[in-house]
């Protein structure tokens, strides 16, 4: 095998997640009635982005065999935060995103301890922070309300020379910073080793625990940056409960469109991006088919279906039955 | 040695005294051992003599009850293995320790990548790789390669690459040799030979005697978690290092083989021109009841193809099978333990395909004889534990109790938890992948024994294994694979160990034996 082919197969998750999304795209836009425009682009762009940042969140956490239930209530309550703090002059608003920032990274990192340390299941414990999460958010609006420096929401919310939508930058910009020093680390291939093989992982002298913990917090701070953006679409903060849970249950089905595999160990935050990117078209192609809103839950589920399926037709040509399991 | 030579010079690691108990099993029991540098330390034991548990003190998995370890005359103990591992002891593990998600490169560089700018430096951690493999003589494995995409022979060479890649002061392997290739084994030898001579200390753990007679310098018998005795490589003789290593005497270890009877009836199982894409060619065999036919050759000529594609798990197979001279359609396992065919598959990989590791004994066995013991979907718990008690006492399943994980027995004490669960089923056809592997000379010989047994009472067998002595002693026919097809069929006194390596290697004048 060549070079490139090994580059496939390593990235054949994410590219799956890629065609997925751009195909899922192409019959959008195809439908729309206004055709890719930059407005229509720049509007995709920003929904698609909240949902992004959520995957990317969830991703890093799934890559090490975890999950994580608290993901969309970190997500609202960074929104709720932002909505008193990020605000008024420069230094006070430059203040309050680093603020906020970091208390999504201190629920990630809270998270990361007790499963690392307090040794509960990923699962359960996720469920419990997301409700103290929440819980805390409505403290903070138990109204929606609130405001936001509107020149920087506007700027992130914007076009870039016209054309490029600038929450794309943001999210490029978070990938490069964030994501891609996270996988060329020890700590990132600890937190790899550690969901592939744990046991292999702590023989083979791995940081085991401490690259968790680093996949735990990062995926609090994306969760913020997806909660800051909340806050700069809509210019409040709202504690919405069934947004936090939805945004939880789709970056799920967001990072498995985008080739990271529940088991752990495989997949990259960039698939989960178009995996998100895709999730979030699912909506806007019934908005475009003018579906009946009464439908539109049942048809949206049918479409996420239909997508998962091309994704796993991969197992289609697999010639050992055994190969299914591994 | 002398005495008065090891106070002279302190050896290169010590242990003394040294004690683990799991639970109120005594695993070690005031062990001690001597390694020396520029030598190779044979630790040869049964499966549960205690050997795992050593080594795994030694290379920081597991923490010592009791006694103290000396490096260089000076006292040490690892938290972890990355401390055993910082201090120069490396080691290659039976159970892989391989991430098989990760690429063969990272997981060479896996302990301490190579870093620039705080982020691993790809091409740095590919050179180190590629030399590690060069050095473990395994330059066939491309270092991008996903380690889930190898086959386990390539794995074990990554595996012993990955040691060497950490630059090791002492290198510990654990049955290192069990799942290579023969050719694998020369390299290896040769690298460990080369090791040696540049004053690496060395600590081999083998079941297969040759190998032990051929590297070791110096030998340690372990039993029942002591040292029984430490000797001067070649100044015991086999049998009395095995009487050593299982405490009574040496009797045959195969059991006599029956007289050849003229068949009349249709063979059990029988297969015509089965093919496998380009794994397995036109093969034709046939299997009567009460017999045992082999598969010999290398490693990976189609052998496990074959016995998958007989149990129904490779889709697209070719050709027919017919049970009992009758056609057949095997189209998956469930079929195949159906009641005509009624199959058994013993995997090779019994942590994977054998058994689920943290389910119970009981529950390992219950399983797949499930249908027998129950009534209209209700399991009857009686005949339920009848079975099970018979399934133990017949193979003398060494464990604490039935409702503890399968995984906490050790690895000849699993296999036959695995065999024992086809054998509730009462198969007629059984098919055996290479099921020794890694098992003590005791259980070995227990299994043979039982595989004649099954032979008795019926069962057709067809037996791979990666072992000549095996397949010498319990087949009565042996079919020699290579590159899919069956190369040569040896019967009765022809199965010799010449003519299995000549066939097996495919040479011209294999028969007449002048291989060499």
């Amino acid at each position: 095998m060549s070079e490139w082919r090994y580059w496939l197969n390593e990235q054949r998750g994410t590219l799956m997640g890629l065609a997925i999304f751009l195909l899922m795209f192409a019959v959008y836009i195809a439908n729309h009635p206004a055709g890719l425009t930059a407005n229509v682009a720049q509007t995709a762009a920003n929904k698609g982005v909240l949902f992004a940042f959520v995957a990317m969140a969830q991703a890093l956490v799934v890559i090490t065999a975890g999950i994580d239930l608290s993901v969309g209530m970190i997500f609202i309550l960074t929104n709720c935060l932002a909505s008193w703090i990020v605000v008024g002059e420069p230094l006070p608003t430059a203040l309050g995103l680093v603020a906020v920032l970091a208390a999504g990274m201190a629920c990630g990192a809270i998270n990361g301890l007790l499963v690392i340390y307090g040794r509960l299941q990923p699962i359960v414990a996720t469920i419990a922070t997301g409700a103290v999460y929440f819980g805390l958010a409505l403290l903070l609006r138990p109204f929606p309300g609130g405001s936001v420096n509107e020149d920087v929401a506007d700027a992130l919310t914007g076009r870039l020379f016209g054309v490029i939508p600038s929450s794309l930058v943001a999210l490029a910009a978070a990938v490069v910073l964030v994501w891609l020093p996270f996988r060329r680390s020890r700590l990132g291939r600890a937190a790899y080793a550690a969901g592939s093989s744990e046991q292999a992982a702590f023989m083979s002298g791995v940081p085991i625990r401490r690259g968790k913990f680093a996949a735990y917090t990062l995926a609090g701070l994306l969760a913020a940056m997806g909660g800051l953006f909340l806050t700069f679409f809509t210019y409040t903060g709202e504690a919405a409960y069934a947004s936090g849970s939805g945004y939880t249950l789709w970056s799920i089905a967001a990072v498995v469109l985008g080739g990271v595999s529940l088991y752990g160990g495989r997949g990259s935050a960039v698939g989960a991006i178009f995996g998100a990117f895709a999730a979030r078209t699912t909506g806007d192609m019934l908005f475009v088919f003018d579906v009946d809103p009464l439908w539109q839950p049942l048809l949206q589920g049918v479409v996420l279906m239909i997508a998962v399926s091309i994704g796993s037709l991969a197992l289609l040509r697999v010639r050992n039955r055994l190969d299914w399991f591994q | 040695m002398t005495t008065a030579e090891i106070e002279a010079k302190p050896p290169l690691f010590r242990m003394e005294g040294v004690s683990k108990r799991y639970g109120g099993v005594r695993a070690l029991e005031n062990a001690k051992l001597d390694v020396e540098a520029g030598h190779i330390h044979a630790i040869l034991g049964e499966n549960g003599a205690g050997k795992s548990t050593l080594i795994k003190i030694m290379a920081g998995v597991v923490a010592a009850d009791e006694g103290r370890m000396l490096l260089d005359g000076r006292d040490i103990s690892f938290r972890s293995p990355a401390a055993a591992s910082a201090a120069g002891i490396a080691c290659v593990f039976q159970e892989l320790s391989l991430i098989p998600d990760l690429s063969v490169a990272d997981n060479i560089a896996i302990a301490d990548p190579p870093r620039r700018f705080g982020l691993i430096d790809r091409r740095a951690q590919r050179a180190i790789a590629e030399e590690a493999l060069a050095r473990a003589g395994a330059e066939d494995i491309h270092p991008r390669a996903a380690v889930k995409d190898l086959p386990l022979s390539r794995r074990q060479m990554v595996e012993i690459a990955k040691a060497l890649a950490s630059k090791p002061r002492i290198l510990i392997l654990d049955e290192a040799t069990s799942a290579l290739t023969a050719g694998d084994v020369a390299k290896v030898f040769a690298v460990l030979k080369r090791l040696r001579s540049e004053g690496l200390a060395l600590l081999y753990i083998s079941h297969r005697m040759h190998e032990i007679a051929e590297l070791a310098d110096t030998c340690t018998v372990f039993r029942n978690g002591r040292n029984v005795a430490s000797f001067r490589a070649g100044t015991r003789s086999n049998s009395e290092v095995v009487e050593m290593m299982i405490g009574r005497e040496y009797s045959n270890v195969f059991p006599p083989k029956p007289p050849r009877a003229a068949i009349t009836k249709p063979p059990r199982l029988e297969c015509r021109n089965l093919g496998w894409g380009d794994r397995l060619r036109d093969i034709s065999l046939s299997v009567a009841e009460g017999e045992v036919v082999g598969l010999g050759g290398l490693d990976g000529q189609g052998q496990r193809d074959l016995l998958l594609a007989l149990f129904g798990v490779l889709p697209g197979t070719t050709g027919s099978v017919l049970i009992d001279g009758a056609p057949m359609t095997i189209a998956s396992p469930a079929a195949a333990r159906a009641s005509r065919s009624a199959m058994a598959l013993i995997p090779e990989d019994r942590k994977t395909e054998g058994l689920m590791l943290p389910m119970t004994v009981r529950e390992n066995l219950s399983f797949a004889a499930l249908d027998h013991v129950s009534r209209g979907g209700i399991i009857d718990r009686t005949a339920e534990e009848q079975l099970i008690d018979e399934m133990v006492r017949l193979l003398a399943i060494k464990t604490a109790g039935l409702d503890i994980p399968v995984g906490a027995l050790s690895g000849g004490n699993q296999q036959k938890v695995v065999i024992a669960k086809w054998l509730m089923r009462k198969p007629r056809i059984v098919l055996l992948n290479d099921p020794t592997r890694g098992i003590d000379v005791g259980t070995k010989q227990e299994m043979y024994q039982l595989l004649r047994r099954l032979a008795d009472a019926g069962a057709a067998i067809l037996f791979y294994s990666t072992d000549y002595d095996e397949l010498i002693g319990c087949c009565d026919r042996v079919l020699v694979l290579y590159d899919g097809r069956i190369v040569r069929e040896l019967e009765g006194r022809d199965i010799t160990e010449h003519a299995l390596i000549a066939s097996a290697l495919n040479v011209e004048g294999g028969r007449e034996g002048a291989a060499t």
